[in-house]
């Protein structure tokens, strides 16, 4: 796409420099952000000769603009001839790769990468690696940490010779006595191990990942866990015991809980990693610690973990190993002191059920989940509620239903009308599952209340739910059931709630079928066409628009017609806006 | 690092109505070291004597065992256990403090060892995580160290060691190393606004007496402050690490170190763009005018640095940044503002115009500074062209009356200083305004043309026919 070149007479440089030097950074940024535009004007040839040395020497600008320079410059590569030329793009990147700001710098690393894929072998070694060099000796930490980043890009493709150089560099970062480019090694230490032979895994990687996991400095320590899930990956089974475990088992119990916490987070990763002989063996005690850990930050991290940590198991002593090692600790958590724990637990621990089956469910689990229904927490209950499926299928809901009740009706009260939304939209699923008589004697006066909530997110919400309930039990029930105390709202006082009568024909009126929809709502829709406030009479017209597929050409002609025509001789603009514009998606203008 | 504020969002957190007033009622927090593992048992020390009930012989020996029996932790959380125990340690920890202040001969070669141990073990501890995720210290109460009964007579004890007359740093030395220094920079972090003035004074007296550990000390709080500035804005102890720095500062010999003055320009001008700029702002002003005073020629790196970093949309930090800004400007010498003017009257030229009127109030205000005043007066024909523009429209168009008086006088000074130039700017105001307009103009057509080259490009590349 770069193929000719530009016009010099029409875009002279100096004009687009002056552009890119603009004095107000607003101005500049945006030059930069089209600079692929500038690059097409000026032609490969005159990209490379001029405007990438005027970019390279004049990197001094604010980090916005020169996060967007560092962004533009990894798509570069055609607009400067293509492969062959995209060693020109390193220095400008070189400089944004050692710049304070991290942004930039993640950024020009990212390009860099980007662009190294690019690279002929011959390119990588000529231009790339020594540039990686250079980044990694260089004397400010932010060269040293961009350095970090670009060894796993270019090590599979060079020579053994500079395979070795490249090893060796990335071990003298990781002993660098900066914490930051410690922790960008640690960081990458994963990453590059992959890209390593296993004998180099073995003999170089290893001692590295022992070193940075005891580093001094916990930041450290802690991105070592995640470097060990890909070290772990990448080796034979039979080396695990010796060159991983020793220290995965100390990050365990590190002392501090940040480390603690990252393995929790880690906890699944590393189970598939170390494989089922090492987790029977060690991680199902580090995990009971953990889920015990005397920080509550840890206690839920691991928390979460529970159901796919079981999950994963190996099959032979799946039951055994929790039903006496880990449901012991989840009873204790679910009267932990901390808010969290608990609502971490109770967001996977209805899992369990399918694992153990209906026998242990029914004996061991229900009655932690009716205490976590109790719970003084609205979130712990909520996460209860929204996992009901997964014990549904197992033992039906019917062994919840008496405490479910109490519950929900608390938390379709609660204060935090975002607690009330997340109720309202689990009714549907809880509809589904306890039946339509449980719901008629119990939850419906629930949903019909939230229709009149003072938050209008409520009450929409309670008008989408009432056409899901419709969808499920079917529109005779409807008819039965809540069709009459929708209409009866058109009487309302309240304008905000007359509206919602509107609002819920808009949603009921498919499900509810023409029959319902000709006899029942219409005549409330068009006798609410005289009401006094003009956004109900706009609404009408808007609501006409939505029903009116569901009428009979009949009832179009004979009865809306007449209704929008009058609306739209409103004197209220809206109203007049939305009548027309009923009247020509109807097709009756 | 991403670890620290992970626990899900919870609900009342998520309702964005949900009042701070609301959030602060629940009572005062406190918490404890994170390492600590109940062991279930009652703690039992044997008590010892008073030290000024043996002779004078046995107090080195009893010192000893005080300072072992000290080493024990107890739990803080637990408000009813092992209360007996917990006023033991008190009350020796209390008699260890004034035993260092009057005693002499007490310090041992062998004492050194055991006092380090014994404050290492009680101070040394991994801090907990922050309850609350997004804490704000202006605004909320910090949590507070419910061990600090016997942490405060352990700093207390090693404060008055420090200062003790009988110290020597060249025992100690081999003590208070390189990791105690690391570890005690760590506990900075600490929320307790109590155990971090204890931590200044005893970093402050480390830095005094041991030569040897000044440069790595530094070194630290440099690394400190770059993770703080680039990786996490989460430390709470940097207004301390800073008060410290400005009286280091002020004992830096002439000429500075070009390791000085790489930590000035690439570490604390960069932490003027931390979020939480207000809670250290004061303390990093004085560092920044205590370098200026030492080395003037700094004044052109740290004033270009100021701008660069100039806050875009927070107010409240741009009135900051103006503020030290004049306190610069009190100490500049008049051949280095020469070379700064010109940006930097740009930028007080947007403050002066800023719709928010403290910012353009206080930028205001430079006019009431005489030196200042003065560096303007001599400058006039270079600052006049700069500002007149600002001030001509304020004094028109800013809402705020207080504003457009201020500006009122500011154009009256000009009009003062130099009344040629001032008759020449508002003469021009007008084409000068046209002008900025035509090349708005031209700029916008370059691009349209620009951009019309690229789609006409981008066709033929796609291979399309242009119809």
């Amino acid at each position: 796409m770069a193929g000719a070149d530009g016009d010099d007479s029409l875009y002279p440089i100096a004009v687009l420099i002056d552009e890119l030097r603009n004095e107000d950074v607003q101005l500049r940024l945006n030059s930069i952000k089209k600079l692929s535009t500038i690059a097409l004007a000026l032609g490969v040839e005159r990209t490379r000769t001029e405007l990438l040395p005027f970019l390279t020497d004049t990197i001094y600008d604010e980090d916005e603009v020169l996060l967007a320079l560092a962004e533009q410059l990894g798509n570069f590569t055609m607009l400067v001839g293509g492969p062959e030329y995209v060693h020109c793009l390193l220095p400008p990147l070189e400089s944004l790769a050692t710049v304070e700001e991290t942004v930039v710098r993640d950024k020009a690393v990212e390009s860099l990468r980007k662009i190294s894929h690019e690279h002929s072998p011959v390119d990588l070694e000529v231009h790339f690696e020594p540039l990686v060099k250079r980044l990694a000796s260089g004397d400010w930490f932010t060269s040293r940490t961009s350095a970090c980043g670009l060894f796993s890009v270019c090590y599979p493709r060079v020579s053994s010779t500079v395979k070795a150089e490249i090893r060796q560099h990335f071990r003298t970062l990781c002993s660098d006595d900066t914490p930051m480019v410690r922790r960008a090694a640690a960081s990458k230490l994963g990453e590059f191990a992959k890209v390593l032979e296993l004998e180099y895994v073995k003999s170089d990687i290893i001692s590295l990942f022992t070193a940075l996991a005891s580093d001094e400095q916990d930041s450290v320590r802690l991105l070592a866990v995640e470097a060990c899930v890909s070290i772990a990956t990448l080796l034979p089974q039979e080396d695990l015991e010796s060159l991983v475990m020793p220290t995965l088992r100390q990050a365990a119990e590190d002392k501090s809980w940040r480390v603690r916490y990252m393995v929790a987070d880690k906890f699944s990763e590393l189970q598939k990693a170390v494989g089922p002989e090492i987790t029977k063996n060690d991680l199902v005690p580090a995990f009971q610690n953990l889920l015990k850990d005397c920080e509550a930050e840890v206690r839920a991290a691991a928390a979460n973990k529970v159901k796919e940590f079981c999950e994963n198991l190996p099959e032979d002593s799946k039951e055994t190993i929790i039903m006496t090692h880990i449901l012991p600790c989840v009873k204790e958590l679910v009267s932990d002191t901390n808010q969290h724990v608990k609502s971490a637990l109770a967001s996977v621990i209805m899992g369990l059920s399918t694992i153990l089956g209906k026998d242990n469910t029914i004996e061991h689990l229900l009655p932690l989940f009716l205490a976590q229904l109790k719970d003084e927490c609205p979130e712990v209950r909520l996460n209860i509620i929204s996992n009901l499926d997964c014990v549904n299928e197992v033992i039906g809901i019917r062994q919840l239903s008496q405490s479910l009740l109490p519950a929900i009706v608390e938390l379709a009260e609660d204060a935090k009308w975002r607690v009330r939304l997340a109720i309202i939209e689990y009714m549907p699923l809880l509809a589904g599952q306890l039946g339509v008589e449980f719901f008629d004697e119990k939850l419906n006066s629930l949903c019909m209340a939230w229709l009149v909530d003072h938050v209008y997110a409520i009450r929409e919400a309670a008008t989408c739910n009432l056409m899901k309930l419709v969808e499920k039990f079917g529109a005779e029930w409807a008819q039965n059931t809540i069709v009459p105390k929708v209409l009866g709202m058109a009487n309302d006082p309240n304008y905000l709630h007359r509206m919602t009568t509107l609002f819920c024909i808009n949603a009921l009126s498919e499900a509810c079928g023409q029959d319902i929809t000709t006899k029942h709502m219409l005549p409330v829709v068009l006798k609410m066409s005289n009401d006094q406030v003009a956004n109900v009479r706009f609404n009408v017209a808007k609501s006409l628009q939505k029903i009116g597929p569901v009428l009979d050409s009949n009832a179009l002609q004979t009865e809306v017609k007449p209704v929008l025509e009058k609306l739209a001789t409103d004197q209220d603009m809206d109203v007049k806006y939305f009548a027309q514009e009923a009247m020509s998606v109807l097709a009756l203008a | 690092m991403s670890s620290a504020a992970t626990t899900p969002p919870s609900v009342d957190k998520v309702d964005g109505f949900s009042r701070k007033s609301v959030r602060k009622a629940k009572q005062k927090r406190s918490q404890s070291s994170s390492q600590f593992r109940s062991q279930g048992k009652p703690i039992e020390l044997t008590p010892l004597p008073l030290l000024k009930d043996v002779p004078a012989l046995e107090q080195p020996e009893l010192f000893l065992k005080k300072l072992q029996q000290c080493c024990t932790i107890f739990d803080f959380m637990d408000t009813l256990s092992d209360l007996k125990m917990k006023e033991y340690k008190r009350s020796t920890l209390n008699e260890l403090v004034d035993y260092v202040t009057v005693s002499r001969g007490y310090l041992t070669e062998q004492a050194y060892p055991e006092v380090v141990r014994m404050v290492s073990h009680n101070i040394f501890r991994t801090l907990p995580p922050s309850d609350s995720n997004e804490f704000d210290p202006e605004e909320d109460e910090p949590t507070l160290e419910a061990s600090w009964p016997h942490l405060q007579l352990v700093y207390e004890f090693f404060i008055r060691f420090l200062e003790s007359q009988e110290f020597q740093p060249s025992i100690a030395k081999k003590y208070i190393d390189q990791k105690f220094v690391l570890q005690l920079l760590e506990l900075f972090d600490s929320e307790d606004p109590r155990e971090r003035d204890y931590l200044k004074t005893v970093l402050h007296r480390i830095y005094g007496k041991f030569l040897g550990l000044r440069a790595f000390i530094r070194k630290q709080i440099n690394n400190i402050f770059l993770r703080f500035v680039y990786e996490t804005e989460h430390f709470n102890g940097v207004a301390e690490l800073l008060e410290i720095l400005g009286s280091i500062i002020n004992g830096f010999a002439l000429p500075l170190k070009a390791e000085h003055k790489q930590f000035l320009v690439k570490v604390l001008i960069p932490l003027h763009t931390v979020r939480s700029l207000s809670l250290f702002h004061a303390q990093l002003a004085y560092c920044i005018v205590q370098f200026l005073e030492k080395d003037p020629a700094l004044t052109e790196p740290v004033i270009r640095g100021l701008l660069k970093f100039w806050p875009k949309t927070c107010s409240q930090k741009e009135v900051m940044f103006l503020g030290e800004l004049e306190e610069i400007l009190d100490v500049i010498e008049p051949t280095q503002f020469v070379k700064i003017q010109e940006p930097l009257f740009k930028q007080i030229s947007r403050c002066v115009s800023s719709p928010h009127f403290q910012v353009a109030e206080r930028a205001l205000y430079y006019w009431n500074n005489e030196y200042i005043m003065s560096l303007i007066e001599e400058n006039s024909a270079m600052i006049l062209p700069i500002m007149f523009a600002s001030l001509y429209r304020i004094s028109k168009e800013h809402w705020n009356p207080a504003i457009v008086a201020l500006v009122y006088n500011v154009l009256k000074a000009f009009m003062e200083m130099n009344s040629l130039l001032f008759d020449e700017l508002t003469a021009s105001y007008k084409s000068e305004r046209q002008r900025e307009k035509k090349r708005e103009k031209d700029r916008e057509e370059l691009w349209r043309k620009l951009e019309d080259l690229e789609l006409k490009k981008g066709v033929q590349s796609d291979g399309i026919i242009p119809t």
